[in-house]
Parts: C-alpha cells; sequence; structure tokens
C-alpha cells in the first residue's frame, strides 16, 4: 500500500544505480553504446519486459515514451524512462511474426496508448494489456496491414473513400438518467479534431473517453528515407504550436548520432528561439481560457501582448512561429546586435504589462470563482498517470528538463520550476503565468551573454548506421525524438514523442465531476496537441 | 473591475489599416462588403475544419480575431456549426481519418457555398503529400474555390486572400 502513496521526484534514483536495481531484480542487462543522447541505455531480454517496468515503478522511476522499429525478423522495442537525474532507454526485440510482449501498462498507466499504438502499427501483441482495443487505427487500412513495417510503402492500398469510424467499442454508459454526448471530430471552435465521449447525469460529467487519431497523417513513415534535411522539414511540422521543440529534439537526435558538437552561439540561440515558444503559447493559452469564462477582456490583452510577440519573431526569425530556423549542426539565423536590443526592449515592455495583467487575473473574483477548483488532478493521479509540463507542475509534480538533465545551454543558468498542489484550471493557469516570467529572466541572460562564434557546425551524414536520441523540455513538457541514420545518410527512423501523449489521458482523469459547460475551460487548460499526438 | 477598465481605456483602439495588395483597403474592403451582401445578404459566416493540419494555421486563424486584424469588422465571423456557414476554411492535408468527416461537414453547408483551402497543405498535400494515411490537397476531397499559400498564411495573408476571394466571386 505504502507504493502508492504520492512521493515527490526526489525519490526517484539516480541513472547510475538503474542496472544495479534491475539486476538485483534477477534482469540480466547489457549496455547498448550505439545509441547516443539518452544518459543509459540498456537491453534486456524481451520475457523481463514487464518485469522490468514493475522494478521502474517500485523505484518511483518514471515512465516517458516507447516506440518500435521494424528490423525484419525482428521488432526492436525501445522505452525511455526518467530517473531523477536523466533518462534511460530499455531495449528488447520481439519476432516480427507473432511477437509478444508483457505489456508494461499494468505498472504504467501512461503506457496503454503507445502500446495499443505498437499494435496497430508494428502488428506484435502486448500480453496483460487491460485494453485490447486498437488505438491509432482508425479504418484508412486493414486490420491486418502494418505502416511502419519495412514492407508497407508510403503509400499504402487505399480506397476510393476511408470510411467514418463508426464502430469503435466505447464505454458504454449505462443505467437510469445518464445519457451520452458525442463531440467531435469536427469540434465547435477553432480546434484541431478528435471525439470525446461523455456520459453526464444531469449537469455533471461522469466519465469522459477519448478517440482520438483523425490528424494522423503518417509523418513517421513519411521520414523514411528522406535526408536530414528533410527530416527536418518534418520535424517542425509535427505541431506547429511547438515548431522550435520538435525541431530542437530533431537536431539533438541527429546531432547525437554522429556526435556533432553545436556551437555555443547556437545552442543559445535554440533557447531563445525555445522560451520564445513558450511565451507565445502561454500568452495565447493564458488569454483563451479566461475567454473560456466569458472574461473578454484578457482575451483581448492577451491576444495582443502574443501578436505584438510574433511580430518580433517575424521581424527577427523570419517567420511568426520561427518554423525551419533550427537546423542539423545549429541554427540558419543569426541574431544582430540591433535584432538583440529590439528583443531586450520587447521583454521590458512585456514584463511591464504582464506584472500588471497576472495579479489582476489572479485577484478577478469573477474569474478566480470560475477557475478554482474546476477540473482537479490530483497529485497523485499526476504521478501515477506520468503528467508533463505545466500540468504535472499544477499538480506537485515538477519535472523539468531544463533544471534536472539540464541540455546547453540549461547547465549554465539557473531555471526556476514554478509549481502548486491544488491541480485545478486556476493552478494550471497560475504556473503558466509564472513560468512567463522565468522565460523573461532566462531570455534576459541568454541575451546578455551571448557567445560569439558560428552558428552552426558542418552536418555530415555518417557512412554507417548510427542512432541517436534528442531529449528537450518543450512549452508543454518533456518531448523525445529518436533518430536511425542508415549508411547512406538517409532517415531509417524517425520517432517523435510529443507532451501530448501523457498529458491527454490527465484530462480524462481531471473532468469527473466537472459540468458539461466547463469542459472547454478544462481541455484548454491542458491543451494536448492533436497533431502532435496523431502524427 | 477599475483595473481592468483602466487598462482598457490605456489599451485603446488597436486595429489597422491593412497594407493594400493591388488596390487600396478601402476598395477591397468594400468590394468584398458588396460581395458579401450580394452573395450572403450582411455577414458572412465561416466554419474552420482542421482536416489534419499541424495546428499551425489554426494559431493564425486565431490571430486574424485579435484586436490588429479584428476580421469581424469586415462582416466576417467564425461559426460553430457547418449548417450556419456560408464559408468553409479548410486547413492541413486530408487525413484519410478525417476524409468522411470532411465530406459531411462539406454536405451539411448550406449552399452558396464557398471553399477555401487555407495554408500549403491544404493547397497541395504539403510536406505530407498523398500517402497511406494522407489524401493530400482538400480539393481531391471535396470542391475547393480558392486556396491561400503559406505555411502557415500570416494572418494579413489570410484577410487579403479571403477578401480578394469574395471580389473574385
Ligand atoms: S500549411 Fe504549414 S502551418 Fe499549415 S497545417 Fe500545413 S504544415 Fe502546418
Amino acid at each position: 500500500m505504502t507504493k502508492s502513496v504520492h512521493k515527490g521526484q526526489l525519490e526517484s534514483p539516480v541513472v547510475a544505480s538503474l542496472p544495479t536495481l534491475l539486476n538485483e531484480a534477477g534482469i540480466p542487462t547489457t549496455e547498448m553504446p550505439a545509441v547516443k543522447g539518452a544518459a543509459r541505455a540498456l537491453s534486456i531480454d524481451s520475457r523481463f519486459w514487464a518485469k522490468a517496468a514493475s522494478v521502474m515503478a517500485e523505484n518511483y522511476v518514471r515512465w516517458s515514451a516507447v516506440w518500435g522499429e521494424h528490423d525484419s525478423p525482428n521488432i526492436l522495442i525501445k522505452a525511455v524512462f526518467a530517473a531523477r537525474d536523466g533518462h534511460v532507454l530499455l531495449c528488447t526485440s520481439v519476432q516480427e511474426t507473432g511477437g509478444v510482449l508483457p505489456s508494461q501498462t499494468p505498472f504504467f498507466p501512461a503506457a496503454n496508448r503507445p502500446e495499443r499504438t505498437l499494435q496497430d502499427m508494428f502488428g506484435i501483441r502486448f500480453s496483460d494489456h487491460p485494453d485490447q482495443r486498437r488505438w491509432l487505427r482508425h479504418l484508412a487500412w486493414g486490420e491486418d496491414q502494418f505502416p511502419l513495417r519495412k514492407e508497407f510503402p508510403l503509400a499504402g492500398t487505399p480506397q476510393q473513400e476511408t470510411p467514418p469510424d463508426c464502430q469503435y467499442a466505447f464505454i458504454p454508459a449505462e443505467g437510469e438518467g445518464l445519457y451520452e454526448i458525442p463531440v467531435g471530430p469536427v469540434h465547435a471552435g477553432i480546434i484541431e479534431p478528435g471525439h470525446f465521449r461523455f456520459s453526464a447525469m444531469g449537469e455533471d460529467i461522469l466519465n469522459l473517453e477519448q478517440h482520438l487519431g483523425y490528424v494522423h497523417k503518417g509523418i513517421e513513415k513519411c521520414a523514411e528515407g528522406r535526408d536530414v534535411q528533410g527530416l527536418l522539414r518534418l520535424a517542425a511540422r509535427v505541431s506547429g504550436d511547438s515548431t522550435v521543440t520538435h525541431s530542437w529534439a530533431a537536431c539533438q537526435a541527429c546531432e547525437n548520432a554522429v556526435g556533432l558538437k553545436v556551437p555555443d552561439r547556437a545552442l543559445v540561440i535554440r533557447a531563445i528561439l525555445s522560451e520564445r515558444e513558450r511565451i507565445a503559447n502561454h500568452l495565447g493559452d493564458i488569454g483563451a481560457c479566461c475567454n473560456d469564462v466569458g472574461f473578454a477582456f484578457a482575451l483581448v490583452q492577451f491576444g495582443r501582448l502574443r501578436e505584438l510577440w510574433q511580430r518580433d519573431n517575424a521581424t527577427v526569425f523570419g517567420h511568426r512561429f520561427m518554423m525551419d530556423v533550427v537546423t542539423a549542426g545549429g541554427v540558419t539565423r543569426d541574431i544582430s546586435p540591433e535584432h538583440v536590443a529590439l528583443l531586450q526592449k520587447s521583454i521590458v515592455q512585456l514584463r511591464k504589462e504582464l506584472k500588471e495583467l497576472i495579479p489582476m487575473l489572479c485577484e478577478y473574483p469573477s474569474l478566480q470563482d470560475r477557475f478554482r477548483t474546476t477540473g482537479i488532478l490530483s497529485p497523485h493521479v499526476a504521478r501515477t498517470i506520468g503528467a508533463l509540463g505545466y500540468v504535472a507542475r499544477a499538480s506537485d509534480e515538477c519535472w523539468d528538463m531544463r533544471r534536472d538533465a539540464p541540455y546547453a545551454p540549461y547547465q549554465n543558468v539557473t531555471v526556476a520550476v514554478p509549481n502548486c498542489k491544488e491541480g485545478d484550471t486556476a493552478g494550471r493557469v497560475r504556473v503558466r503565468g509564472e513560468e512567463l516570467f522565468i522565460s523573461l529572466d532566462l531570455l534576459d541572460s541568454f541575451l546578455s551573454n551571448m557567445p560569439s562564434g558560428k552558428i552552426s557546425a558542418d552536418f555530415h551524414a555518417p557512412q554507417t548506421d548510427c542512432f541517436g536520441v534528442g531529449l528537450v523540455e518543450g512549452w508543454r513538457g518533456e518531448t523525445i525524438a529518436y533518430v536511425h541514420l542508415d549508411s547512406n545518410g538517409t532517415v531509417a527512423r524517425y520517432f517523435p514523442r510529443d507532451a501530448s501523449w501523457l498529458n491527454w489521458p490527465a484530462l480524462e482523469a481531471l473532468i469527473g465531476g466537472v459540468i458539461v459547460p466547463d469542459f472547454p475551460l478544462c481541455n484548454k487548460s491542458v491543451n494536448g496537441s492533436y497533431s502532435g499526438h496523431d502524427v | 473591475m477599475f483595473h481592468v477598465l483602466f487598462k482598457s481605456f490605456k489599451t485603446g483602439c488597436l486595429t489597422e489599416k491593412l497594407p493594400p495588395r493591388d488596390e487600396s483597403l478601402d476598395q477591397v474592403g468594400e468590394a468584398c462588403r458588396e460581395e458579401i451582401a450580394r452573395l450572403f445578404g450582411k455577414s458572412m459566416a465561416v466554419r474552420m475544419v482542421d482536416a489534419g493540419s499541424c495546428n499551425g494555421c489554426e494559431l493564425e486563424m486565431h490571430a486574424v480575431n485579435n484586436g490588429f486584424y479584428d476580421i469581424e469588422r469586415f462582416g466576417i465571423h467564425f461559426v460553430a456549426s457547418p449548417r450556419h456557414a456560408d464559408l468553409l476554411l479548410v486547413t492541413g492535408p486530408v487525413s484519410r481519418h478525417m476524409q468522411a468527416a470532411l465530406k459531411r461537414t462539406y454536405d451539411a453547408t448550406p449552399s452558396p457555398k464557398v471553399v477555401i483551402a487555407m495554408g500549403d497543405c491544404a493547397a497541395c498535400g504539403g510536406e505530407f503529400g498523398v500517402s497511406y494515411a494522407s489524401c493530400g490537397a482538400v480539393s481531391n476531397v471535396i470542391p475547393v474555390d480558392a486556396v491561400i499559400r503559406g505555411c502557415p498564411p500570416t494572418p494579413l495573408q489570410l484577410l487579403q486572400g479571403i477578401l480578394e476571394v469574395l471580389k473574385a466571386r
């Protein structure tokens, strides 16, 4: 029983102790030095896949991601776990025909959908999985077709018309006075598509089930066979609002794979881009959350600040979202001294306005009345489902790679990580408000200490197969990319893992007891990416 | 409350004149109003459909509603249902999983209806092209009246694009 009690992140062991923990539990491990980027890569026998997860869970190691790679006649499986000071890659392999792995879901609910996705995309099975329904696959391709297998052509064999996916087996709502509300995939607002199935009693939501996958556009398959530049154009479009994050993660993965050192100036510019992306999204979302409870004043004010911020992006980086600026080996744009001055000036201005606006929101009674106690994600549940980013921080789970497992240039600065325990919408909005000020401070420090020198190093694709992992703390939270480059320098496998994979279940978990009209507010306060999830 | 009023007062009016592309804005705006009057009555209702985008296009669609562009001043507003819509603004390459939903949305929109494909993906499939998971351009799935290029189109490009489409009809 004690094991299920919420423990802080400090309970997690350090990476260095994990091989011993696994070995002591009777799981032999082999180091896999070929995969670069994670702190450790360990290979284990597939029989121990679930047992390894149970050891990790007992020791408060967090589950992060799992993906596959077809290497006929096997499917190679890699899972990422987060320890206190970094990430560990656990690797194993199963046969492509009839391959079965013991599921990690019983120990980590976060593994539920990713494992079902592996079943859909690779045709292996997870035994002891509590939910055998498909996840990413609708009806665009057959049950016995597996798009991420090597022999499956990118073009597939599509039908003239893909039928709507009407047979997905939602958990039925049964009982007197209970009814179901289907919503989506086309929603009422300017928003991405997905389906939500509510069961409700009167105004209260009893249960929410998500059915995603509507914007699956085959990014992983599309990446195969591209050169690195082509890969990065895709990575920048995994989720438009996180274009810097995914570009950086993919670049890091490629650079780690070939062992390329990126110039210091380029790294600082990347961090500037990344913090600017965080600020733009927080500004937009804080305004949108307020608008969802009818407080249009904040929508107008934050929309104004976001617009001004994006215009500066366009002036300095040539694109309002800074798309395609992060590139393999560095960045494509330098920041001139005049532009440094311009950015510094806009930071002063934004900080001044936020000092006025944020306290105003936090004190405004009719706004806080709607935010407080709405959509509570308890710290225990946040930890159990492995929530990330501001969603986790508002529920007292304060992982932040920039502080805990810093990548360059974050090892040179102090990153404050705000948190609170309430886990409600008010908390999520407040944490994001605090993150704005922290990012502004970071930007100040980066801009006033810009290293001189080149903004990119030549990226040469290797003559041999190489493998790299990229890990970046995006504005939504921990973001992962895995890249395998083959001996021709082309992409053999690209896997992006957006933070949304772990935060979509948070929305299901926090919505119980919320009234139906407050759903858009709760949804916005979590703001999962559909595109980043469905890829 | 006082703070809110004071801040609003200090912020003032943000809407800007659009820089002209071919003709002066006044002309485009006027022509647009006339076209809207001719085609739809007093105003035009827009329903957005994300058929598979990366969400970049959606963010700029939000931006045309901010204080600087305020698309509503031209009589153009976003609505919650295709049944209320005169114009469908469609983004993304059409994912195969969204093919049926997009068609149904199109069918649910009353005639006369205008369809604009917004962004490079909607125009031609963009980076994603046609694949096992993507139908590519919006015009591969429903009839399209005009495209607005860009990845994503800026709010200004979007606004001018919509105005020109109407003018041309
Ligand atoms: S055009 Fe660009 S911004 Fe728009 S959906 Fe496509 S990739 Fe995203």
